[in-house]
C-alpha cells in the first residue's frame, strides 16, 4: 500500500475514533447527576432563571438534538462556553495548552534521552555498574507515583537545597523586567526565539523540577524496554554475523542492535506520551503550572462539562495523533513493515 | 614442508551450563592449507559449528572455556589474542558465513551499507574505494552491482542471493580463509549446487581456503579436497576426500555413508542406531563405542589415538588399528 493511501486510511480511522470519543464523553457528562444550568447560575438563583438558562443552553431539547447541535458546533470551532470561566472553551484550551505541551515535550525528551541511552548502555554492559544502577533508578521511577515524586523533588531541591523554584513558569519579577513576546505560547521556546535570554534561563530553571516529576515514569519504562529489546537483538544471527565480520562491538550494539530494537521502544514511547498527557494533571497542580492539566482539574471539580469535553477531545486527538506518528516512524525504520 | 594456513591442535572446549560442564570439544586437531577446502562432517550436535566459532573467538566468554589446545593461524595462536586483536582478524583474515542467510543479514540496513561497513571497518579507505571493493566482491560472488541490489534490504532478495551477499561480505576484505557453516542447508537443491560451485570458484580464482561445515557427506565429497569426520566433539577420521570416501575405515564414517540416500530408494533412509551421547557425561574410551558395531573391550576404556593408515589418512579406532596392524608409511619424497 502506498504511503498516501495509508495516511488517508489512518486519518479516516482517526476521525471515527474521535467521533466515538465525542459520543462517549457527551453521554457520560449527561449521566452525571448535576444540573449544568444550576452550576452556571451559582447557588443563589431564582427558579425562573434556571429554566431560562436551560433554554439558552439547549438543555431542554432531546439528547439527540443536543448531540447533533454539539457536533455541528464542534466542527465550526464553537466548543461551547465554559460554565466556570465564561470564556469560549476552545479559546481557553488554546490558552492553556502550550504550557502543558512545553512540560510534556520537555519531559518526553528527557525520558527518551535518559531511557534509551541508559537502556542501551545497560544492554551493552549487561550485569555491569550502569546496568545495576539504572535498574534501581528505573524501578524507583516506575513505582513512585508522579505526585509523590513531585512532592519529594520539592522537598529536596527547594526546601533543603534551594536549587530550583517550585511554582509557576517564570519568576514574576523576571516576567515584569523581561516580558516574553507571545509566539507559540511555550514560554521557554518563545523566550529563546525572541532572544530574551534572561527570561529563557529563568523559564528553563522553572521547568526542571516539573519535567523530572513527569519524566520519571516514562524514563523508567523506556529504559527497561530498550534494555530488553536490545538484549534480544544482541542474540540474533545478524549480530553474530556482524561480529564474525569484525565489526566493532560498540557499533554493533549502538547501531545494528539499537535500530532493530526501536520498534517496541517507539511503541512504549507512544504509550508514555499518552500517560504524560494525564500525568501532567497532577504535576501541574503541584507546581502551580498554568497548563491544560490545571484547567482540566478545575473543570472536573466544578463539573464544567463543556470544558471537560473539550479537554477530553484534545487529549484524545493528541493521543491518536501520537500513535499515528509512532506507526509511521516504525514503518520508516523497519523496511519489512507493510503499511496496512 | 610449508606449515598449514590454519592449524588447530588438540582443542578442548567446555561449556558451563545449568546441568553441568559440557565437554563439547575433546582434543580436536585439524589443519587447512592455503587454498584448500576442508570438509567438516558429522551428525548435528557433534561440534562442527563451535569448532568454527572458537577459531574466530565468537563463543560467549562467560560460558565457553578453552581448556587446552592451540589455534594457529599462520603460526600465530589465536587463542592468545585479545578481543580487540580478534576483531581486527575477523572478516579480514578469517571470515565465517552461517546456515541461515536471511537471519544472518541485518533486516533494517541495506545490503550495500552492510558490506561497506565491513570494508571500512578493516580498511581506512574512502567511501568510493569501499564501494569499488564491494562491487568487486559482489561480482566475484556472481551478483549484479547495480543500485537496485545495493539499496535493497535482505528480505527483498532470494535465498541464494542472500547467501551470495553473505559470501561477498566474507571476501570483501580478501580474507584468505572462509569458514562456511552449512552454507547450503537452508537453500533449495538447485541453489545449493550454485553455492557449492561458488565456493569452488572462490578457491580457484581468489585462492580462498575454506572449512566447509556440513552434515551432508555428499556435499563434502563434491567440494572438498580433504574431509574430517567428527563425532561427539572428536575427530574420528580425516584424510583426502577420495580416501575418506572410497576407503572409509572408521565404523562411524561407514555408518554415515550407509545413511546416504541411495538412488531411488531414498524413502528408506537408514539411520545410525542409538543417539549422540550427552556431552556432560560422555562415554569413556571411544565416544562412539555405545553405538559401534565393531566395539572391542578396549574401546570402553581407552581413547583411540588418530593413527595414520595411509598417507594423510588418519583414523581414531581400536578396531581399525587391530585390523591393519602396524602400518609403515613410506617416507615423503
Ligand atoms: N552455549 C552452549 N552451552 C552449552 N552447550 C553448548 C552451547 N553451544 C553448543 N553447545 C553444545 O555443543 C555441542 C556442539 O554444538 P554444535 O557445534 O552447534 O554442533 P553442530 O554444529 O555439529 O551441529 C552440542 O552438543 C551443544 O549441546
Ligand atoms: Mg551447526
Amino acid at each position: 500500500m502506498s504511503l498516501r493511501l495509508y495516511l488517508v486510511r489512518r486519518l479516516a480511522l482517526m476521525v471515527f475514533v474521535l467521533i466515538g470519543i465525542v459520543v462517549v464523553t457527551f453521554f457520560i457528562v449527561r449521566v452525571v447527576p448535576s444540573d449544568p444550568a444550576q452550576l452556571y447560575l451559582g447557588a443563589r438563583s431564582r427558579a425562573g432563571q434556571v429554566e431560562e438558562v436551560r433554554r439558552q443552553l439547549g438543555l431542554d431539547r432531546s439528547l439527540v438534538v443536543q448531540f447533533g447541535g454539539y457536533v455541528g458546533d464542534l466542527l465550526t470551532g464553537d466548543w461551547g462556553e465554559s460554565l466556570r470561566t465564561r470564556h469560549s472553551v476552545l479559546e481557553d484550551i488554546l490558552h492553556f495548552l502550550p504550557a502543558s505541551l512545553e512540560l510534556i515535550i520537555s519531559a518526553m525528551i528527557v525520558a527518551i534521552i535518559v531511557g534509551v541511552s541508559l537502556g542501551a548502555l545497560s544492554a551493552y554492559r549487561k550485569g555491569g555498574l550502569i546496568d545495576h544502577g539504572s535498574r534501581i533508578v528505573a524501578i524507583a521511577g516506575v513505582s513512585l507515583p508522579a505526585f509523590f515524586l513531585a512532592l519529594l523533588l520539592q522537598v529536596i531541591f527547594f526546601r533543603v537545597l534551594g536549587w530550583f523554584p517550585v511554582a509557576t513558569q517564570i519568576d514574576p519579577v523576571v516576567a515584569q523586567t523581561h516580558p516574553v513576546t507571545h509566539v507559540t505560547g511555550m514560554l521557554v521556546v518563545d523566550a529563546f526565539i525572541t532572544g530574551n535570554f534572561v527570561a529563557f534561563a529563568d523559564a528553563l530553571w522553572h521547568l526542571v523540577l516539573p519535567t523530572l516529576a513527569l519524566a520519571a515514569y516514562p524514563a523508567g519504562l523506556i529504559m527497561r524496554m530498550t534494555r530488553s529489546a536490545m538484549l534480544e537483538a544482541l542474540e540474533t544471527d545478524y549480530i553474530k554475523m556482524a561480529r564474525a565480520m569484525g565489526v566493532r562491538q560498540r557499533f554493533i550494539v549502538l547501531k545494528y542492535a539499537l535500530k532493530n530494537s526501536l520498534a517496541p521502544v517507539l511503541t512504549v514511547i507512544g504509550l508514555m506520551f499518552a500517560y504524560s498527557l494525564v500525568g501532567t494533571f497532577f504535576v501541574e497542580l503541584i507546581f502551580a503550572w498554568p497548563g491544560l492539566g490545571t484547567y482540566a482539574t478545575m473543570s472536573i471539580l466544578s463539573l464544567d462539562y463543556p470544558a471537560i469535553m473539550g479537554v477530553t477531545i484534545v487529549v484524545a486527538f493528541m493521543y491518536v495523533f501520537a500513535n499515528l506518528i509512532v506507526d509511521l516512524l516504525i514503518a520508516w525504520l523497519d523496511p519489512r513493515v507493510v503499511l496496512s | 614442508m610449508e606449515s598449514p594456513l590454519l592449524d588447530i591442535r588438540d582443542l578442548r572446549l567446555e561449556f558451563r551450563s545449568y546441568r553441568g560442564v559440557v565437554k563439547a570439544l575433546d582434543g580436536v586437531s585439524l589443519a587447512v592449507d592455503k587454498a584448500e577446502i576442508l570438509g567438516l562432517v558429522g551428525e548435528s550436535g557433534c561440534g562442527k559449528t563451535i569448532t568454527g566459532m572458537s577459531v574466530l573467538g565468537l563463543l560467549p566468554r562467560q560460558q565457553a572455556r578453552v581448556t587446552s589446545g592451540e589455534v594457529l593461524f599462520r603460526g600465530d595462536d589465536l587463542l592468545r589474542k585479545s578481543e580487540h586483536e580478534m576483531q581486527r582478524i575477523r572478516g579480514r583474515l578469517i571470515s565465517m558465513v552461517f546456515q541461515d542467510p536471511l537471519a544472518s543479514l541485518n533486516p533494517v540496513f541495506t545490503v550495500g551499507d552492510q558490506i561497506t561497513k565491513v570494508i571500512r571497518e578493516h580498511k581506512r579507505v574512502s567511501k568510493k574505494a569501499a564501494r569499488d571493493a564491494m562491487c568487486r566482491a559482489l561480482s566475484e560472488t556472481g551478483l549484479p552491482t547495480h543500485k537496485t541490489l545495493l539499496h535493497s534490504y535482505p528480505h527483498q532478495l532470494s535465498g541464494g542471493m542472500r547467501q551470495r551477499v553473505c559470501m561477498a561480505m566474507a571476501i570483501s576484505c580478501d580474507s584468505p580463509l572462509l569458514i562456511a557453516d552449512e552454507p547450503t542447508t537452508a537453500l533449495d537443491v538447485t541453489i545449493q549446487m550454485q553455492i557449492l560451485k561458488l565456493l569452488l570458484r572462490l578457491r580457484e580464482e581468489l585462492g580462498v581456503a575454506q572449512i566447509l561445515v556440513t552434515h551432508n557427506v555428499g556435499v563434502a565429497a563434491q567440494t572438498c579436497d580433504r574431509i574430517a569426520v567428527m563425532y561427539a566433539g572428536q575427530v574420528v577420521e580425516q584424510g583426502p576426500t577420495v580416501a575418506v570416501m572410497k576407503e572409509a575405515r572408521h565404523p562411524y564414517t561407514m555408518a554415515l555413508y550407509e545413511c546416504l540416500p541411495q538412488g531411488k530408494s531414498a524413502q528408506e533412509l537408514l539411520t545410525i542406531p542409538g543417539s549422540v551421547p550427552d556431552l556432560i557425561d560422555p562415554p569413556a574410551g571411544c565416544r562412539f563405542h555405545p553405538r559401534c558395531r565393531r566395539v572391542l573391550d578396549v574401546c570402553r576404556d581407552v581413547r583411540p589415538p588418530l593413527v595414520e593408515v595411509a598417507r594423510g589418512h588418519r583414523v581414531a579406532c581400536h578396531w581399525v588399528a587391530e585390523q591393519s596392524g602396524p602400518v609403515r608409511i613410506p617416507p615423503e619424497s
